[in-house]
């Protein structure tokens, strides 16, 4: 079902100049940092759980409860990543770029309510427009008042600082981007600590939290948690930026009441993805990025929440859904996610570094018509050693998740479409042609 | 080549002045350092290595971690075509083809008068257009091979000098003020 919820991260992108501070005055901009000052920050973090507000990043953890891990703390920083990198996930770079100073209120929010004094943005590099706008938003934040020295007259103050990556997608891993804060090599660290709140940037507390995450704090705060829960249902509340892509005819982005609207009404709808590019069948869909298990048309009907997806052996994840069509060779497709695994594995962990190195290549020579049948189960092996049980969520042998997300692909479709893989075995090629 | 010039070594020092420890800048540094010479260079290296407090190791260390970081030079402009699974879904592959044999120049190599490097990417976060293409960070998509050679010869006769600056070059908006949290430097 499609409702007619309002947009909320979204609602100012009809405008040509959404990233101005002056279209962003005129649209009601920096009420909720206003709003905010006048309550302690214990009420801002009290309508942010009660928003039930789930971390936008990608594991979906309650922004509240992620807050109450260090509020009230000596020295706290704040750091929101904008670090997207995750394949076919575009939601934050069009939040950078389109309304920075949505992304820049929240960030001054958040670090209110958690007690930062200095918040870092820290920006994915490969967004050049993203990072100017953001700069440029961060300048007129200052002198508008919103930043720096006792915002808007209150006791508040807060220096923030916008930090641009230079091009590692474990840099979106939260201990990975601290590291790379600090200048070092994009490194994840050994848990436990499992949070930075605990140990953070410069081994004191720090709340990382994501750009859509921050997106949402300005109008939670401005019509309070309670209108954002109204939304949704169960622990998926508000509206989500969902980011569609592949064999569709209108791939783009999409702000949907949680929940409510289903898989089939985002691929098919004339309003949202218009159904598959040239009439063709659906095959397979991603339902949460590449790190997540793959789908079939029988799950089409499963809301866009995030605890129905999780419980059906996947996950919502950072949003974004790929849809594969009968002409897509799904060899083909898993092999192209398992080598952007293998060429973004920081290579600190062995079942990680080199089980991704395997897999890529004994993927190559299926798709390349070089494989042998008993190459799927060489691969499940070599999936099972890298995250045992293939169960999901996965099992970890390694300091972070991307490791254990290698396999989601790999997994599935073998699972799915084993008699594909024997038909690239026996014909010696890849039936689809080389534009599979 | 260079270490950095006067005008860079203020922006570098201003850069690590917002951080709690100078280390942070180290990354922001080389950004900088691209932007005056298009790659890293050893001098420039050493020469940020001084500014932060490491050593020329350190920096060298970190910076091969990166992709967007270039220890060799590049051309004038970097294309780097994406192939990940939305684009590949689009047909970046045949794209990148197509770009390859229109420049005469691979994957990595930069042609012969030094204008284009062609990088196979992972995702640019430009899935609603693939297959997308980042030359120096600014997007294009979505292209076929018409607007693949299009582009190229727009780059070529200096048409996008205006929104296309030469590699390196990251954010042209610097920031206008310093730390204020304290009240210090309220130099609005």
């Amino acid at each position: 079902m499609i409702t007619n919820a309002s947009p909320i991260v979204t609602r100012r992108l009809g405008y040509e100049d959404s990233h101005t501070l002056s279209r962003y005055l005129e649209t009601g901009g920096y009420a909720g940092l206003r709003k905010a000052l006048t309550m302690t920050p214990d009420e801002v973090a009290g309508e942010v759980d009660k928003a039930s507000l789930l971390g936008r990043g990608g594991a979906g953890f309650p922004a509240g409860r992620k807050w109450s891990f260090r509020r009230h703390a000596e020295t706290t920083y704040l750091v929101v990543n904008g670090d997207e990198s995750e394949p076919a996930t575009f939601k934050d770079h069009l939040l950078v770029e389109r309304d920075p100073h949505q992304v820049i209120e929240g960030t001054i929010i958040a670090a209110y309510a958690v007690g930062a004094a200095q918040a870092f943005i820290f920006c994915r590099g490969e967004f050049a427009l993203g990072l100017e706008r953001l700069q440029q938003a961060c300048n007129e934040a200052y002198a508008h008042g919103a930043l720096g020295h006792r915002i808007f007259g209150s006791e508040f103050s807060l220096d923030l600082v916008i930090h641009p990556g230079a091009g590692a997608y474990i840099c979106g891993e939260e201990t990975a981007l601290l590291e790379s804060l600090e200048g070092k090599r994009g490194f994840p660290r050994i848990k436990p600590p499992y949070f930075p709140a605990a140990v953070g940037l410069y081994g004191e507390p720090t709340i990382v939290n994501n750009i859509e995450t921050v997106s949402n704090l300005g109008w939670i705060v401005e019509h309070g948690g309670e209108a954002f829960a109204a939304l949704g249902q169960g622990t998926s509340t508000g509206t989500r930026l969902f980011a569609l892509s592949g064999r569709v005819e209108r791939p783009g982005w999409y702000e949907l009441e949680m929940s409510k609207t289903t898989f089939r009404d985002l691929i098919y709808d004339p309003s949202l993805g218009g159904g598959i590019k040239g009439g063709g069948a659906l095959k397979a869909i991603i339902p949460g990025g590449v790190s997540a298990p793959w789908f079939g048309p029988d799950e089409l009907d499963m809301g866009l929440d995030q605890d129905e997806v999780g419980k059906a052996g996947s996950m919502l994840g950072s949003g974004s859904i790929v849809v594969m069509d009968d002409r897509t060779c799904v060899v083909r497709a898993a092999w192209r996610i398992t080598r952007f695994f293998h060429r973004e594995s920081c290579g600190q962990c062995t079942p990680c570094r080199e089980g991704s190195s395997w897999l890529e290549q004994v993927m190559r020579r299926i798709e390349g018509g070089y494989g042998r049948e008993s190459d799927l189960e060489l691969l499940l092996d070599a999936c099972d050693n890298i995250a045992p049980g293939l169960s999901w969520p996965p099992a970890q042998t390694t300091i972070c998740v991307l490791g254990p997300s290698i396999p989601s692909s790999i997994a599935s479709a073998i699972k799915m479409f084993r008699d594909e893989f024997l038909v690239h075995v026996k014909d010696g090629g890849c039936p689809f042609g080389a534009g599979g | 080549m260079a270490r950095l010039n006067a005008d860079s070594v203020a922006e570098a020092e201003a850069t690590i002045a917002l951080y709690p420890q100078k280390r942070s800048a180290l990354i922001p540094l080389c950004h900088l350092a691209q932007a005056q010479d298009g790659y890293l260079t050893e001098d420039a290296m050493a020469h940020i290595a001084e500014l932060v407090g490491v050593t020329p190791a350190e920096v060298r260390g970190t910076a091969s971690f990166y992709d967007m970081l270039h220890l060799e030079p590049v051309g004038r402009y970097v294309i780097a075509i994406c192939t990940n699974i939305a684009c590949m879904l689009a047909g970046a592959y045949d794209l990148l083809e197509h770009a390859e044999a229109s420049l005469g120049s691979g994957v990595g190599q930069t042609t012969g008068d030094g204008l284009f490097t062609i990088e196979e990417a992972e995702c640019l976060a430009g899935c609603d257009n693939a297959p997308c293409v980042q030359v120096n960070h600014r997007y294009f998509g979505p292209l076929d091979a018409a607007g693949f050679d299009r582009l190229t010869a727009d780059l070529a006769s200096g048409a996008l000098d205006g929104t296309v600056p030469h590699h390196g070059v990251l954010s042209r908006v610097t920031r206008s003020v310093g730390l204020e949290k304290d009240g210090e430097a309220a130099a609005r």
